[in-house]
């Protein structure tokens, strides 16, 4: 009697937990790193604010589920939705192959360039190999442009990685670094916007290669999570057919978008 | 089976064992020890001359000293090294000044910070050594007419390294394990190694294991160097058999 009880608990148990796996989300939790500017930051009331979270609270809108926001360094961001601290990541996270074996990716809902930034009075015009030698870069510790810069440049530049961007600029206003490399909107906001100093772009801005700058940012989830990752994909479908995606994208990137060409 | 082979299988498809993190783990070991050797050089010949002076009867001397180790005894190594790394730069005019081609790397800032913090706490387990003197030992070297300072250096100060010795061997080993913090400013030692691997491979395990068990050896050499110095330098405090 005993051992038939403990049995159909168990039953029970895995009944409970597969329907939990695949559960229909009412509550979504969403990683992202902040500050990102513009894409993600606090104001100065400790609001939180900017592209990915407005268009992300959208989405949750249209897809009728309450959204909650949480708060997670850049490294340790995919594990974290590994170990179920959220389930998904919106924050602007490129899609490429070495993420894809880990989470499913939603439609790239973004596709920004990355640029090189140095200070106006700074003497590089061109990035190569040559012009970097002996340079300090800075770039944030874990992403495409890290990857990107340390198999490009990592034999003849010193990297120095920071955990957030923040760190990096105010490592760029100390002149300890002599260029980074970031996506351009963020460095626009962060860097040719700021009023401490000058800065400008180095160079062209950067698309490819798309080993390393993919297919544009993308929402993260847990790979069973295919349902919800539809259900996001939906609702993106629909607010880029509806203007609200442009709505909100011109509230941050007009201006930026304007000297990018 | 051939053990090459086994070996070879073994490590097939993983992302820890490649020549390139090879490579970032053993540059991260350099800075480790570099930074580390050091900061415990630096540290141990600045804390000699304050654990003496630190017992000094004129207030003026000792005060200062007391106040020195118990703020960087008090405060945590983090904290202080996020000041003196991100701290320095709202000086102003240190951008021009003689000191910014050391701050401006964070290597130097780093070795700053671990410095200052392993010679408070050294200066004052010496003044612990220094004060348990025992006062028979004191006597005897006055009885033969012997100077304060000559004193200090024949009597007091050889019998204080001695009682120091397993105390400093643990400030030893806290000091490699408080280095770990070096790579929020940048650097990439043991850790920072270990987080880049981490951060570029999303391998928690491998990459954390494996700079633990790198951690553990240099732990285990510093173990072993001071049984070593114990041994030769406590034989006579040893149980004769």
């Amino acid at each position: 009697m005993k051992k038939l009880l403990t049995v159909s608990l168990l039953g029970l148990a895995v009944a409970a937990a597969s329907s939990a796996q695949a559960r229909d989300y009412d509550h979504v939790r969403i990683g992202v790193d902040v500050p990102y500017e513009p894409m993600e930051y606090r104001t100065p009331e400790g609001e939180l604010t900017g592209f990915d979270i407005e268009l992300g609270n959208e989405l949750c809108e249209r897809i009728d589920v309450t959204c909650e926001w949480i708060e997670q360094e850049w490294d340790g961001i995919i594990p974290g939705l590994m170990s179920r601290n959220y389930d998904a990541i919106m924050s602007s996270m490129t899609i490429n192959d070495e993420r894809r074996q880990t989470v499913l990716f939603s439609d790239p809902y973004f596709t920004p360039p990355s640029a090189w930034f140095a200070p106006s009075s700074s003497e590089l015009e061109e990035t190569t190999e040559e012009s970097l030698e002996g340079k300090t870069i800075g770039v944030q510790r874990g992403t495409l442009q890290d990857n990107y810069v340390t198999d490009m440049y990592g034999s003849v530049a010193d990297i120095s990685r920071y955990s957030t961007a923040d760190d990096m600029v105010l490592d760029m206003e100390a002149e300890r670094l002599d260029i980074l490399f970031l996506d351009y909107p963020v460095g626009k906001a962060t860097l040719l916007d700021s009023d401490n100093r000058d800065y400008r772009v180095v160079g062209e801005t950067i698309t490819e290669p798309k080993k390393y700058f993919g297919d544009g940012f993308g929402i993260a989830f847990r790979k069973r999570d295919e349902a919800l990752a539809d259900r996001f994909n939906d609702a993106l479908a629909e607010v880029q057919q509806d203007g609200t995606y442009d709505e909100i994208y011109n509230r941050y990137f007009s201006e930026s978008k304007k000297n990018a060409e | 089976m051939d053990i090459a082979a086994w070996f070879d299988d073994l490590l097939a498809g993983n992302l820890i064992f490649t020549a390139q993190t090879l490579g970032y783990y053993w540059e991260g070991l350099v800075t480790t020890t570099q930074l580390v050797f050091l900061s415990l050089v630096i540290g141990l010949v600045m804390a000699v001359p304050l654990a003496v002076l630190r017992g000094s009867r004129h207030k003026w001397i000792s005060l200062p000293i007391y106040v020195y180790t118990y703020v960087f005894r008090g405060t945590p190594l983090l904290i202080q090294l996020y000041i003196i790394y991100y701290g320095v730069v709202f000086i102003d005019g240190i951008q021009e000044s003689f000191l910014w081609p050391l701050l401006r790397e964070a290597f130097y800032p780093a070795l700053i910070a671990f410095t200052l913090n392993t010679a408070a706490y050294t200066t004052e387990i010496f003044r612990g050594a220094i004060k348990s003197t025992s006062k028979g030992e004191i006597e005897a070297a006055r009885a033969y007419g012997m100077s304060q300072g000559l004193m200090m250096r024949r009597i007091i100060l050889p019998s204080a390294f001695r009682r120091a010795l397993p105390a400093y061997g643990n400030e030893v080993i806290f000091m490699l394990h408080a280095s770990a913090i070096a790579s929020v400013v940048t650097l990439m030692d043991l850790t920072g190694a270990a987080r880049f691997v981490y951060a570029r491979y999303y391998a928690p395990f491998e990459a954390f294991l494996f700079v633990a068990a790198l951690y553990l050896c240099l732990t285990f050499a510093i173990l072993f160097f001071f049984r070593f110095l114990e041994k030769k330098l406590l034989a006579h405090l040893r149980p004769q058999s």
